[in-house]
């Protein structure tokens, strides 16, 4: 799958597999909610609502989020930036830093907890206007936003 | 209050400016008709509760809530002027740390409402050339800081551009028509914009109106009454003959035509009357139109692609349509600038030339895309197409032979999927990337690979299985997707591409030329 002359692909941090893990589990919340009510209406023998939902919960927010840090990673290239991400639909993107309008670093409660951030870059493009990266350590992400910006800077000189 | 909050996080590990604090109280007032709704909801639930003395307490709380959060958005807010960008630092509960380097900035707007006014505050923003528009803003800074930031922000600009001016060539200043259309010529394009649009517009106006009109507009039998009450024998229609019939319905027919072409041709000397490209110094100058005349310049670096149109009709006589794919910032609403409506391919290329787009020497360069894209794409349509014919044989009863015709369908799925292979096209030289397209309108994209944004190398599922990727470019104001590329074609090119684009910075190709 890899191009042979490009270089290896950084993985991401493995925290990334919890965070997201976390995300997932309070974000598919109200769907097993929504079982267990249904389960109390009695409108089925016991166990017809619960327990698919449960198990398809189980494998969304507990395998899903390991397989896709597997497909993720990045490659913080001397003048771009590179990610991968993506079984099924797979993309791999390169950023010129020297494209990159302006970088954010984002970080939300359950990434502050474990010291996570996302880099996204910003270019001009209506198509990929915005390229993110999740699951960086904090302190990577913003060494990455440090050089890209010294890298922008340097350029211009 | 919580320790969390007393104790900001500090994102970047430098200390920043707050905005100022009355800026808290005119965006609380700004954003009070925001704020109807839950008011209204809060009022509504305290009159259940039949107790009057709740509503004001209820009003009260809304509104300190929302003063409460407003004050720590402003406390959590950080910006900072640093040596090579500013950085805005903000959320409550997700912190985002956005910065901007010098360079990429645009321009710095200074906007002062009336209440802000008032209290001397003034909002700044600083505009980027970002695909998406989201920049960042100070919501609300004293009119002194904001005049310093612009001073500052344009006095580092204009270090770069002392540096960057000096490989740029003198252009001459006299503006030089490169292209005009004349009457004839556009009379030629009107033609070729037959349109039966009129028939819409009645047809809608018809609808919208009908309580106007004094009977049914769609009643076939009220029409009918009306001939025969004017003497007109509907009846005697009906007998005259299948010769007399046709020539009535060709009648019909060739008025449709004419009606079709006379919009047309109306439409187009509505617009492109008088149209004339001229090149200036500041770029490419568009005059046109018979009543209302627009004068539009584009500057001749904001061009990011060119794309050459033409339709099976016009192709046969030659005749192509140039668009400018730029920037666009000043003018959201038109991204595309047409710089010639109809032209030959030779005057076109040399419009084209002016933009530092050269023409593709000859169609050799361009290669065909793998033929298995186009069956995979064919082999998704098959079994929904099946189910459907399956599903209408049990259920609906149908009989086999009509339902068959379903398959008549696929055929042409088939053929026109053949079309679009056989006239898809792509390439790429030194210099550019190409892209040509539809067999009925046919569209070539060229674009300097130096105003390429970024490159996606993507796969679905079945395409992963077929060892085929398709290749996205970012281009500024549209878009280029190359698609049926092995994926180590798709690499190739993608190296090839970044090696020139990541050498040249993109604000110095912004602003020289």
């Amino acid at each position: 799958m890899n191009d042979n002359n490009l270089p290896e692909l950084t993985p991401l941090d493995p925290a990334f597999i919890t965070t997201s893990r976390i995300a997932t589990a309070l974000g598919l919340l109200p769907f097993v909610i929504g079982a267990g009510v249904l389960e109390f209406a009695q409108l089925l023998p016991p166990g017809s609502f619960l327990v698919p939902v449960f198990l398809v919960y189980a494998f969304v927010a507990y395998t899903v989020p390991a397989r896709k840090y597997r497909h993720w990673g990045y490659d913080m290239g001397t003048d771009r930036l590179r990610v991968v991400r993506g079984y099924m639909f797979y993309s791999d993107t390169i950023v010129p830093f020297g494209r990159i309008q302006h970088i954010d670093v984002d970080q939300g409660p359950i990434d502050r907890r474990y010291g996570l951030a996302k880099l996204t870059v910003h270019t001009a493009g209506n198509h990929n206007s915005t390229v993110a990266l999740p699951g960086l350590a904090h302190a990577d992400a913003l060494a990455m936003r440090e050089a890209i910006r010294a890298a922008i800077r340097q350029e211009l000189l | 209050m919580n320790q969390a909050i007393d104790d900001p996080v500090d994102v970047t590990g430098q200390e920043g400016e707050r905005l100022h604090i009355s800026g808290l109280f005119v965006g609380f007032v700004s954003g009070l008709p925001q704020l109807l709704f839950p008011l209204l909801a809060a009022v509504f639930g305290a009159r259940k509760a039949d107790n009057p003395a709740l509503i004001p307490i209820m009003i009260a709380a809304v509104l300190a809530i929302s003063l409460f959060f407003r004050w720590l958005g402003w406390r959590r807010f950080r910006y900072h002027v640093g040596a090579d960008d500013i950085r805005v630092e903000k959320g409550i509960l997700n912190r985002t740390a956005r910065s901007i380097p010098y360079d990429r900035i645009q321009d710095v707007s200074i906007e002062q409402k009336l209440l802000a006014r008032l209290m001397g505050l003034s909002e700044v923003k600083f505009e980027t050339g970002g695909g998406d528009g989201d920049d960042a803003t100070l919501r609300f800074v004293t009119l002194e800081e904001a005049n310093r930031l612009r001073a500052l922000i344009r006095a580092r600009k204009a270090d770069e551009v002392v540096a960057q001016d000096v490989p740029q060539i003198a252009e001459p200043e006299d503006a030089e028509t490169i292209f005009a259309m004349d009457d004839k010529r556009v009379l030629i394009l009107g033609l070729y914009s037959f349109s039966l649009i009129i028939f819409a517009v009645l047809g809608g106006l018809a609808q919208q109106f009908d309580f106007l009109l004094p009977f049914e507009f769609w009643d076939f039998k009220r029409w009918a009454g009306l001939a025969e009450e004017s003497g007109v024998n509907v009846n005697s229609i009906n007998h005259v003959g299948m010769a007399a019939q046709l020539i009535l319905a060709f009648g019909a027919f060739s008025s449709l035509i004419f009606i079709g072409f006379v919009t047309g041709v109306a439409r187009t000397f509505l617009r492109e009357y008088g149209f004339r490209l001229t090149q200036t110094a500041k770029g490419f100058r568009r005059r046109r139109g018979l009543f209302t005349l627009t004068d539009v310049v584009m500057p001749t670096h904001r061009v990011q692609a060119a794309v050459v149109q033409t339709g099976p009709i016009r192709k046969r006589r030659g005749w192509h349509s140039l668009k400018f794919v730029s920037l666009a910032q000043d003018s959201k609403q038109e991204s595309n600038y047409v710089a010639a409506p109809l032209a030959t391919l030779d005057e076109l290329w040399r419009i084209s030339k002016a933009a530092g787009i050269a023409a593709p020497d000859g169609d050799e360069r361009l290669r065909k895309g793998a033929a298995l894209h186009w069956i995979i794409h064919l082999c998704l349509l098959m079994p929904p197409s099946l189910i459907a014919m399956t599903a209408l044989v049990i259920f609906a009863d149908a009989s086999l032979a009509p339902t068959l015709l379903l398959a008549l369908l696929l055929v042409i799925a088939a053929f026109l999927f053949w079309c679009d292979w056989r006239s898809y096209r792509f390439g790429l030289d030194d210099q550019q990337l190409y892209l040509r397209r539809g067999w009925w309108q046919q569209r070539l994209t060229l674009a300097p690979q130096l105003k390429v944004q970024s490159v996606e190398i993507a796969q679905g599922p079945l395409a992963r299985r077929y060892g085929l990727a398709s290749l996205k470019f970012g281009i500024a104001g549209g878009t280029l997707e190359i698609v049926a590329l092995p994926l180590s074609t798709a690499q190739a090119i993608r190296a090839a591409v970044m090696e020139k684009v990541a050498a040249v910075n993109y604000s110095a190709i912004n602003q020289s030329r």
